[in-house]
C-alpha cells in the first residue's frame, strides 16, 4: 500500500522547491517590511493627509484576495501599451518579480498594522520619561519606542511571516515552480495526490516550525526580565534550569 | 465609457457574468464557511475532552490544515476525490479521469480549512469565560450539558464574534482559490472575461473592488451582530 520508493522521490523533488519558496518569502517580508514600516508611521501620523491614504492602502490589500493582486500585477498591468514600453517592463514580465512584488505589496498592508499595534503599545510613560530627560523625539523614538515595540509585536509578526511562507504557494499559479507548484506538477503526472500532499505538506511544516523556533528563541532574548529569577544557591532551581 | 460598455449589461457587457460569479463566491463562501463553524465545533469540543486520544486528533488538524497551504489542500481535496470517484467510475465500466464536482469541494476544502481556524477562536472564546461563572454553575447542581448550555454557549457565542468575522474574512478570500479547479467564481469568470477580451486589468479589478464590497458590507453585518451580542456586557468608562 505504501510506497517508500515514491515517497522518497516526491520528497527529494520537492525539496528542489524550497530555495524559490524562501527566496519569495524573504525578497517579501523584507520590503514588504520596510514599506509596512512607512505605513505604519503615516497610519499614526495625524494629518489626514498620510494616514487617509495609508488606511485606503491596507483596506484594500486586506480586503481582496492575494490571487487577485498577483493577477492584476502579472497579467493586468501588460494592458497598458505605456508600460510595456517603459523601463519597467523587463521586471513585470517576469512571473518571479511580479510574485515578489504582489507577495510584498500584500504582506505590507497586514504586517502595517502588527507595527502600528507595536507602537500603540508602548506605554506613555516611557515616552513622556524619555522626552522629559530632553531626548528629541527622533532620539526617543530610536532608543526607547523601536526597541520596546519591535519586542512587543515579535509574535504577530512571525505569524505574518508563516502566513507569507504559506502564501508564496500562490506563485505557483503564474507558472512559478516553488514546492506547491512542483507538487501541482507531481500530481497531475502521476495522481497520487495523498503521498504528494503527505510530502509537500510535512516540508512546510518544517518550515514553520523552524520559523516558529527562530522567533520565540528571539523573544526570549529580548525579554530578559520575563524569565524566571536567576537560580540562588538554596533552591533547586540550578538543576531545574540544566534540564531547560 | 469603454470600461463601463465593458462590465455593463449591455449585448456586449460582461456585467450579469459577473454578478452570477460573484454570487457563485458568496455562495461557495458561505457553504464553506458554515462548514467550517461545524467543524470548529467539533474539534474545539475534542480539544477540551477528557481522552487525549481526541485532543491529539484535534491538535493534529488544526497544526496541519493551518500549517499548510490552502492551494496545496484544494489539489489534495480536487485530486483525491477526482481518483476516488475515477476508481468507482471504471468499476462502473467509465474510462478515464473523472473529474469531482468543483462546487461540492470548493466548499468541502474551504469548511475543512476554516474549520481549523474556527477551532483556535472557539477555544480562546470558551477560555474567556470567568472562572466563578463555571465554579458557580456548578455549585448550582448543574449538569455539564445544562452548564453548556445555559452558561458555556451564550457567553462564548459572544466572545467568539469578532473571531469567527476574521474567519469569514479569509473564507471569502480563500474562495478565490477555488478557481484553479475549475469552479466559475468572480476569480474564475475574470480569467474567462480577461482572455476573451484582452483585457486583463480591467476584470481583475473589477473582480477585486467586488471582493472588496463584499468585506465591506459583510464587516457591517458582524459589528452589528457584535453590538446586539454585548448589550448586556457592562463595559469599563
Amino acid at each position: 500500500m505504501l510506497d517508500l520508493t515514491f515517497l522518497g522521490e516526491t520528497f527529494v523533488t520537492l525539496i528542489g522547491g524550497i530555495p524559490l519558496t524562501l527566496q519569495l518569502t524573504a525578497l517579501s517580508v523584507v520590503s514588504g517590511g520596510v514599506l509596512a514600516f512607512v505605513l505604519a508611521l503615516m497610519r499614526s501620523s495625524r494629518n489626514p493627509f498620510l494616514d487617509v491614504p495609508a488606511r485606503f492602502y491596507i483596506f484594500a490589500f486586506r480586503g481582496t484576495p492575494l490571487l487577485v493582486q498577483i493577477f492584476i500585477i502579472y497579467y493586468g498591468l501588460s494592458q497598458f501599451p505605456a508600460l510595456r514600453q517603459s523601463v519597467l517592463w523587463p521586471f513585470l514580465r517576469e512571473a518571479y518579480w511580479c510574485a515578489a512584488i504582489a507577495l510584498a505589496l500584500n504582506t505590507a498592508a497586514y504586517s502595517a498594522e502588527v507595527i502600528r499595534g507595536g507602537l500603540n503599545a508602548v506605554p506613555a510613560g516611557q515616552i513622556e520619561a524619555a522626552r522629559s530627560f530632553g531626548m528629541t523625539r527622533a532620539l526617543a523614538f530610536r532608543r526607547i519606542i523601536m526597541p520596546l515595540a519591535l519586542r512587543q509585536m515579535l509574535p504577530a509578526y512571525s505569524n505574518e511571516i508563516i502566513l507569507m511562507v504559506k502564501a508564496t504557494a500562490l506563485a505557483s499559479t503564474i507558472t512559478l515552480m516553488e514546492i506547491t507548484g512542483i507538487a501541482a506538477k507531481l500530481i497531475s503526472q502521476s495522481y497520487r495526490p495523498v503521498e504528494v500532499f503527505v510530502c509537500a505538506g510535512a516540508i512546510y511544516l518544517a518550515l514553520n516550525f523552524v520559523i516558529a523556533r527562530i522567533f520565540s528563541k528571539l523573544q526570549y532574548a529580548l525579554t530578559p526580565e520575563k524569565r524566571e529569577a536567576p537560580a540562588t544557591a538554596s533552591g533547586n532551581r540550578i538543576e531545574e534550569a540544566r534540564h531547560v | 465609457m469603454q470600461y463601463l460598455q465593458l462590465m455593463g449589461f449591455g449585448p456586449d457587457g460582461w456585467g450579469r457574468d459577473m454578478l452570477a460569479a460573484t454570487g457563485m463566491t458568496v455562495a461557495v463562501s458561505i457553504a464553506g464557511f458554515f462548514g467550517g463553524i461545524v467543524l470548529g465545533c467539533l474539534s474545539a469540543a475534542a480539544k477540551f475532552s477528557r481522552f487525549t486520544f481526541l485532543r491529539l486528533i484535534a491538535e493534529f488538524y488544526t497544526t496541519v490544515f493551518r500549517g499548510v497551504p490552502d492551494l496545496l489542500i484544494i489539489y489534495l481535496f480536487y485530486f483525491g476525490s477526482s481518483s476516488v470517484i475515477s476508481t468507482v467510475a471504471a468499476l462502473f465500466g467509465a474510462q478515464g479521469f473523472v473529474s469531482a464536482p468543483a462546487l461540492l469541494i470548493g466548499a468541502l476544502a474551504i469548511g475543512v480549512v476554516s474549520g481549523a481556524y474556527q477551532t483556535q477562536v472557539f477555544v480562546g472564546a470558551v477560555n474567556a469565560l470567568a472562572k466563578g461563572e463555571i465554579e458557580a454553575a456548578r455549585a448550582c447542581g448543574m449538569t455539564p450539558f445544562l452548564m453548556f448550555r445555559r452558561i458555556v454557549l451564550p457567553q462564548a457565542v459572544r466572545f467568539a464574534i469578532p473571531g469567527v468575522g476574521n474567519v469569514w474574512q479569509l473564507v471569502l478570500k480563500e474562495s478565490a482559490l477555488i478557481s484553479v479547479i475549475g469552479l466559475v467564481e468572480l476569480m474564475r469568470q475574470s480569467q474567462i472575461g480577461a482572455g476573451s477580451t484582452r483585457q486583463p486589468f480591467s476584470f481583475y479589478l473589477t473582480a477585486g473592488a467586488l471582493y472588496l464590497l463584499i468585506t465591506f458590507v459583510s464587516g457591517f453585518g458582524f459589528r452589528a451582530l457584535e453590538r446586539r451580542a454585548m448589550r448586556g456586557v457592562r463595559r469599563a468608562a
